[in-house]
């Protein structure tokens, strides 16, 4: 009865209620989605071995059926490793420095900056790595690198290309700058700045403040905007797979060719379909960058809610 | 003991400006190498024919297909992700009442904003292989628009959260349906911040490679058709700076030109449009 008296312009907001109301659940469920859709498309792998196996066997010969995915998830390692190594000290240094130091028209003249660093395309990052990062890797520093440091383990070369391990993770580290410093700004600036004052009163240094209270109250927030880049560089394909070499091997020095996971999906995409399983050992690579990026972000992101939230 | 605390002020000072330095210098040295190869590279044939016969071996020809082809993939899954994200973020602000479901769906949109591309490609192949299409223009777009949606959403909900709750109230208080509200007072309001996420989303979806690599394909043709495949300008770079040719190699450098072009229009204008087109906007 109730339904009858419902006027046209009620039954279409109900209608459309209904519609986007579906809509937003499909795209919240986009990332199970995904991963169901993978792993059944990965299944076959897991017949011939347990997925323990795959992850800790170290030969890849697909014509023989067998798959190994430790040299690229070493690879993946090394690379996105690098990256953090290098991006993360000079990533917080800068937005320390944007968040508590830069008056405010310096700053507004760097952010813009920043927006452009992450629109650049990742090609155009691999560009760069392959006309600039690989031959100074070649002609500088690996020669220097021999003669100085050549009797350290990580370190040791022989492989004269520059195409390398090191390549893949400058070229990553420069990717996720905007990423880590933008979050750890935003969560930097959160701080109340109270507790700045209450410092400063006691004769700290602005430094002292940093160090001490800002940085101890906006620590959360601060792992959490690494990890985010850590996430954004783990998966990262096109600018990496131009400059790290590609060869199936467990990377013993920055200095060797490595093969990151997401490098061997899309290098493989064209003949996955005529070897036997290839395309399930391809889809189960996927699969393994889905789940690790989405368990790192989703850590990420509820610290990042819980730290705003408790700074302000 | 006072000494020491200004010293290390100093230093560390010192650090993040030399960090600054750094991180800017990235920048100003990836735009300048794109320039100073691209431009010298760069030529009219290049921006107005399509690769004609023995164009990769340093032949006459240019990349008009993958211009037209990155415009047609971009522009196609920008168009679609407006339409489903306004859809889900009007969701999220005007109809859903529980705001534990809210927070749930903007936490798994963050997540899907993280997830590489490359695994949106392994998906979208995927979906391709269930449809029973090959390589083409709609599957490039299907996977795009994917790749977009997060983007859309998050950048469309946060401008529709900015609107004044008077204006909501007032509409409702005249009797109008969530819809009505939604439709004819929240989207006019936020109609400049609405476009500025969607050049976001275009922004995003035409730099990116490794989602269309397996669902688009490449083709030296103009995409004439959604079942066909299409080329894409960040592929036309990758592929042209794989081959041996160095007049083919030098037509990478310019194709990445391009494309920085492109993109670097696009967020200009993203920045442009927030302050301006605000004709329907009350303050």
């Amino acid at each position: 009865m109730k339904a009858a008296r419902l006027t046209l312009r009620q039954l279409k907001d109900r209608a459309a209620s209904r519609l986007m109301g579906g809509l937003t659940i499909l795209v919240a469920l986009l990332v199970p989605i995904m991963a169901l859709a993978l792993l059944a498309r990965a299944r076959p792998l897991f017949d011939i071995a347990p997925p323990g196996r795959l992850l800790l066997e170290s030969e890849w010969r697909p014509l023989r059926q067998v798959f190994g995915f430790l040299p690229f998830i070493a690879g993946t390692l090394w690379v996105t490793l690098i990256a953090m190594l290098l991006a993360t000290p000079l990533s917080l240094l800068c937005a320390i420095y944007l968040a508590e130091y830069a008056p405010g028209r310096s700053r507004e003249l760097i952010k813009p900056l920043l927006d452009l660093l992450a629109g650049i395309p990742s090609v155009v990052y691999g560009l760069w790595g392959v006309l600039t990062v690989v031959p100074f890797i070649r002609e500088v520093v690996v020669p220097w690198a021999s003669d100085a440091l050549g009797c350290l383990p990580l370190v040791h070369s022989d492989n004269p290309t520059g195409y390398s391990v090191l390549a893949g993770g400058i070229v990553l580290g420069v990717m996720v700058f905007p990423v880590i410093i933008s979050t750890a700004e935003e969560v930097i600036r959160a701080v109340p700045g109270g507790l700045r004052e209450a410092a400063l009163a006691l004769g700290a240094t602005r430094w002292q403040v940093v160090n001490s209270v800002v940085l101890r109250r906006a620590l959360p927030g601060v792992i959490a905007a690494v990890v985010l880049g850590f996430s954004r560089a783990f998966g990262e394909t096109m600018a990496v797979m131009m400059v790290v070499g590609n060869i199936p091997q467990l990377p013993r020095s920055i200095f060797d060719a490595g093969y990151p996971l997401s490098a061997l999906i899309a290098n493989n995409y064209g003949e996955m379909m005529s070897i036997p399983l290839y395309d399930a050992a391809l889809m189960a690579a996927a699969l393994i960058l889905l789940i690790v990026v989405v368990i790192f972000t989703v850590f990420a992101r509820i610290t990042l809610v819980q730290a705003i939230r408790r700074a302000a | 003991m006072n000494r020491l605390k200004y010293l290390e002020e100093r230093i560390f000072l010192g650090l993040m400006v030399i960090s600054l330095i750094i991180v800017v210098g990235s920048l100003v040295m990836i735009l300048g190498m794109v320039v100073v190869r691209g431009v010298p590279a760069l030529n009219l044939a290049m921006l107005t024919q399509t690769p004609r016969g023995g164009y990769y071996l340093g032949k006459e020809g240019g990349i008009l297909n993958a211009i037209v082809g990155s415009l047609a993939l971009a522009g196609g899954a920008t168009v679609l992700s407006f339409f489903l994200g306004l859809a889900v973020a009007l969701y999220l602000q005007v109809f859903t009442m529980d705001a534990r479901l809210a927070h749930l769906i903007r936490l798994s949109l963050d997540v899907l904003w993280g997830i590489p591309s490359i695994v949106y490609g392994a998906f979208g192949f995927t979906l391709m292989l269930w449809l029973g299409l090959r390589a083409s223009l709609l599957g490039g777009i299907v996977t795009l628009t994917l790749l977009e949606l997060p983007i859309a959403i998050r950048a469309m909900d946060e401008v529709l959260a900015m609107a004044p709750s008077e204006l909501r109230e007032a509409s409702y208080a005249l009797g109008a349906t969530r819809l009505e509200t939604a439709w004819h007072v929240l989207v006019r309001q936020s109609g400049p911040g609405l476009l500025t996420a969607m050049l976001l989303a275009l922004g995003r979806g035409i730099g990116d490679a490794a989602s269309v690599l397996f669902t688009s394909g490449y083709t030296d043709r103009l995409p004439t058709s959604l079942l066909r495949p299409a080329a894409s300008l960040p592929l036309a770079v990758f592929f042209q700076l794989g081959t041996p040719v160095p007049e083919v190699r030098a037509r990478a450098y310019a194709s990445a030109f391009v494309l920085t072009v492109i993109v670097l229009i696009i967020s200009v204008a993203t920045r442009s449009l927030t302050g301006r087109l605000r004709r329907h906007v009350i303050r």
